[in-house]
């Protein structure tokens, strides 16, 4: 069993001495074997093994430097970054009402989490009590969505599961920028299409066949480069969807090539509302970087109707470590200035602010949505829900859970009934906890959490933090 | 006023909150009427408030002034008034200028100086003449020290301050005014020192709101309407409740029915269940307008020029009822108010939530149930 079930190779079978035996070095700690073993005689945990102490040199990056001494190249890995770095959300706590103010019990009122992507007029117009003007707006009826998760860098199995729990729930999943497969095409209503760098697999009918079309300039796991699917996943059904030969590495080009200026960005969201007919708004999605606010206000004025934000804790299935461990701004910071900033200058209400990058839990989500975002992106945590423990070697193309993989030996175990039925119930869960918070702030629609940051505080935090988050400390 | 903030808001607070009486009376026929009743009701009404706060709006105040507007404005100093009556006279034509009449009560004290002025309009453009009255009277009310406008608009004025209502109305000697909508409110707040400029009504051009409540979503609210330029100077939510229906009803043509569905609207699933055309109105003015939602508990009367709407959150956290009889529309906290003032009503009701009831001059009252 145990032996079947590990994809790289950790366990074999001596079949002269009669017994299993395993090379302990090949163990991503993926766990796969521990849980299926059918007499719990696995136990994976850390390898005792190591160099000596040293606080300074790592047993990581003692690792990293003998890797790229055989090697010569640079170090990829997946999911997204592990660091010790500051986790805002944790440093954030949240409001509940008290005597002046009844909170509002969810289980016997209305609470409402439905929520509109898209550009919202400056003033309704009404003649003849109906409305005539405004923009093409996507409905999602809690503030949670699936992050871009290629067809190639996860399985087909693994998406289309997604795919299901999103129809079901009522929320969107997202292409990734590898196309949307055949198979996939009748969950366009919940289907946001990407058209990045590399343009893998996008024409009209790609465009058409969604929600919301996204245009992908960067990701928060490598921002400044573009998409890689090593070529050891490009199989033949991937090829199709991509529209390259088999086994040959996509790697996206790190800019668009016909983006080198907001002015240019412009001419492409215009040229996918050409496409699509208005009929379906326009995401940009950026990595979380230093001038962030400000390429955010760029984008509304170039015509965006969501403004997508990727923080240094998003995920992925391929990037260089040094690039998602040390590129880029924790979302958290991103989301408080680029709110802030398109509020200064008046424009907040002409898109919408979808964050990513790390959320972890509902209250990471709930926090997100007081500093402003409209919804949230979820990659990992979905992954986890579908299976994935976090052995970081997505980029391997060997998953032993079946998700971050082509091989059909492998992405066979996703079995999308039941997957489905995993995410669902995980955003049925962050619902009911949604609901719960916003009834103790006193809330009962969603809306009237956006961006009312008074229902945060922040513990732990210094000064300049706390001003970039525009919340009050604790006890202020 | 100078650091309006600090006076309105001393401890910094997310917003001045607190619980109150609330009480509207109006002559369906436009007759104005004496407010006998009214101090009644909010003497009634006085363990709902406790002594740091209360005033009056009255519309069809000034009949021999029908077309001027009437500045009410506090003073806290000499200083203050010289500057602001050199601001009123650089942009408009004042008539007339006298101090409001006062007689001084044992619960009333820390008055500031109390002057009105009767500012002429040009004979055209009044929508233009409005715009400038709103931008003057909150220029004044942030930027000149000591002074603070609370009222500014035709026919109609505030008198506001800290006491118990009964009291308020003896110190203004109320019992001399005649109005045909009178909306009255006495104060319990929880986190403001006594400020007279803190009492409500709180005053917009023509709108006066009496409010009782928190708005759980006023961080929301406040963003939303400071899109428009609106600034919250006093960080109190029955202020954002002012500009979010100016901004609907005077700014972008809303009937006051619909700016109610916009601050109280029907929940999804009602709205999902509607007929196609009700259901394209209901979404989009929820899309557009999410941000003035008002969440969280509240009860509210508001007065315009011949219009009086009494309105309460969606799920009804704050107490209101309505009242009809001899002619006239009632609006309370309560029920035994109404019910002291007034034996003889033909219909005593307690409005569904965020179901408005409107009364307007001579077309009688609006009540629609049906669209909870």
């Amino acid at each position: 069993m145990c032996a079947r079930q590990c994809g790289f190779g950790v366990h074999t079978y001596d079949e002269v001495a009669d017994r299993m035996i395993s090379d302990q070095s090949k163990c991503a700690g993926c766990q796969r074997c521990a849980v299926l073993c059918p007499t719990g005689a696995i136990t994976v945990g850390l390898n005792p093994y190591s160099y000596a102490p040293n606080f300074y040199w790592t047993r990581e990056r003692i690792t990293d430097l003998k890797r790229q001494a055989e090697s010569g190249g640079v170090l990829l890995t997946g999911c997204g970054n592990d660091k010790p770095m500051r986790v805002y959300w944790d440093h954030l706590v949240l409001d509940a009402s008290q005597v002046t103010n009844p909170s509002i019990d969810p289980l016997r009122e209305p609470m409402e989490l439905r929520t509109f992507l898209g550009r919202k007029p400056r003033r309704l117009e009404i003649v003849d009590g109906q409305p005539v003007n405004g923009d093409p707006q996507v409905r999602i009826e809690l503030p949670v969505m699936f992050s871009a998760l290629s067809y190639g860098a996860v399985s087909a199995q693994a998406q289309e599961s997604l795919a299901r729990a999103a129809k079901a729930v009522g929320t969107l999943f997202n292409s990734g920028e590898g196309g949307l497969p055949r198979g996939l095409r009748k969950f366009a209503d919940n289907a946001v299409v990407q058209c990045a760098s590399g343009r893998f697999g996008v024409d009209p009918g790609y465009l058409r066949c969604s929600a919301m079309v996204e245009i992908k300039i960067g990701q928060g796991a490598k921002p400044g480069i573009g998409g890689h699917l090593p070529g050891e996943k490009v199989s033949k059904s991937i090829s199709a969807a991509r529209k390259i030969p088999v086994g040959t590495d996509a790697l996206s080009p790190a800019p668009q090539h016909d983006i080198y200026s907001i002015e240019d960005l412009r001419t492409l969201i215009y040229a996918l509302k050409e496409a699509t007919d208005y009929e379906k708004p326009v995401s940009v999605k950026i990595a979380a970087v230093n001038n962030a606010a400000a390429i955010a206000s760029g984008i509304v004025r170039a015509g965006a109707d969501v403004v997508a934000i990727d923080g240094i804790r998003g995920g992925t299935g391929a990037a260089p470590k040094v690039i998602r461990d040390n590129v880029g701004v924790p979302i958290e910071m991103a989301l408080a200035s680029v709110d802030s900033r398109l509020r200064a200058e008046g424009i907040r209400n002409q898109c919408s602010l979808v964050v990513a990058g790390g959320f972890r839990c509902s209250a990471d989500v709930v926090k997100a949505i007081a500093l402003g975002a409209d919804a949230v992106y979820i990659g990992t945590a979905a992954l986890v829900a579908m299976g994935c423990t976090l052995c970081q070697k997505c980029h391997t193309g060997i998953c032993n859970w079946g998700i971050c993989t082509t091989d059909p030996y492998l992405s066979k175990r996703i079995n999308p009934d039941i997957v489905s039925r995993r995410l669902i119930g995980l955003l049925c869960a962050w619902s009911l906890e949604i609901k719960e918070m916003l009834g103790g702030m006193g809330i009962n629609a969603i809306e009237s959490l956006r961006g009312n940051r008074e229902h945060l505080r922040g513990v732990g935090l210094s000064d300049w933090e706390l001003e970039v988050l525009g919340v009050k400390g604790a006890g202020q | 006023m100078l650091d309006l903030e600090k006076r309105s808001n001393p401890y910094r607070d997310d917003k001045v909150i607190g619980s109150c009486s609330i009480f509207g009376m109006m002559d369906l026929r436009g007759r104005c009427v004496e407010g006998q009743p009214v101090f009644e009701a909010m003497s009634n009404m006085r363990e709902r408030s406790n002594g740091l706060g209360a005033g009056f709006a009255i519309y069809g105040l000034y009949p021999s002034r029908p077309k001027d507007y009437a500045f009410h404005v506090m003073y806290e100093s000499a200083h203050g008034k010289e500057l602001a009556e050199a601001e009123l006279a650089r942009n408009f034509d004042v008539v007339h200028a006298e101090e409001i009449p006062t007689n001084p009560q044992d619960g009333v004290t820390n008055g500031p100086m109390l002057w009105r002025y009767f500012v002429r309009p040009p004979s055209e453009d009044g929508v233009r003449f409005q715009e400038l009255v709103a931008r003057e009277v909150t220029r004044i009310n942030t930027t000149v020290k000591d002074a603070y406008v609370f009222s500014s608009a035709k026919n109609m004025g505030v008198f506001k301050g800290v006491g118990f209502p009964e009291d308020i109305a003896k110190f203004y000697v109320l019992d001399e005014y005649r109005g045909y909508i009178w909306l009255a409110h006495g104060r319990f707040p929880t986190n403001t020192q006594a400020w007279w400029g803190g009492a409500h009504p709180f005053s917009f051009l023509d709108w006066a709101v009496v409010h009782n409540g928190e708005l759980s979503s006023y961080g929301a609210n406040k963003r939303f309407v400071e899109d428009y330029g609106y600034r919250c100077n006093f960080f109190t939510d029955t202020e954002v409740v002012a500009y979010a229906i100016d901004l609907l009803v005077r700014r972008h043509g809303l009937g006051v029915e619909m700016a109610c569905k916009v601050l109280a609207p029907p929940v999804w699933v009602k709205i999902d269940g509607m007929p196609e055309s009700k259901k394209a109105l209901y979404s989009s003015l929820r899309i557009s307008y999410s941000g003035l939602l008002l969440n969280g508990p509240f009860s509210v009367i508001i007065g315009r020029e011949g219009e009086m709407i009494g309105l309460t959150d969606r799920i009804k956290l704050r107490p209101l009822t309505a009242a009809t009889g001899n002619g006239r529309l009632y609006l309370a906290s309560e029920e035994a108010p109404i019910r002291l003032v007034d034996g003889d009503l033909e219909r005593v009701w307690s409005p569904l939530g965020g179901v408005p009831v409107i009364g307007r001059v001579g077309q009688g009252i609006c009540y629609e149930e049906e669209g909870a």
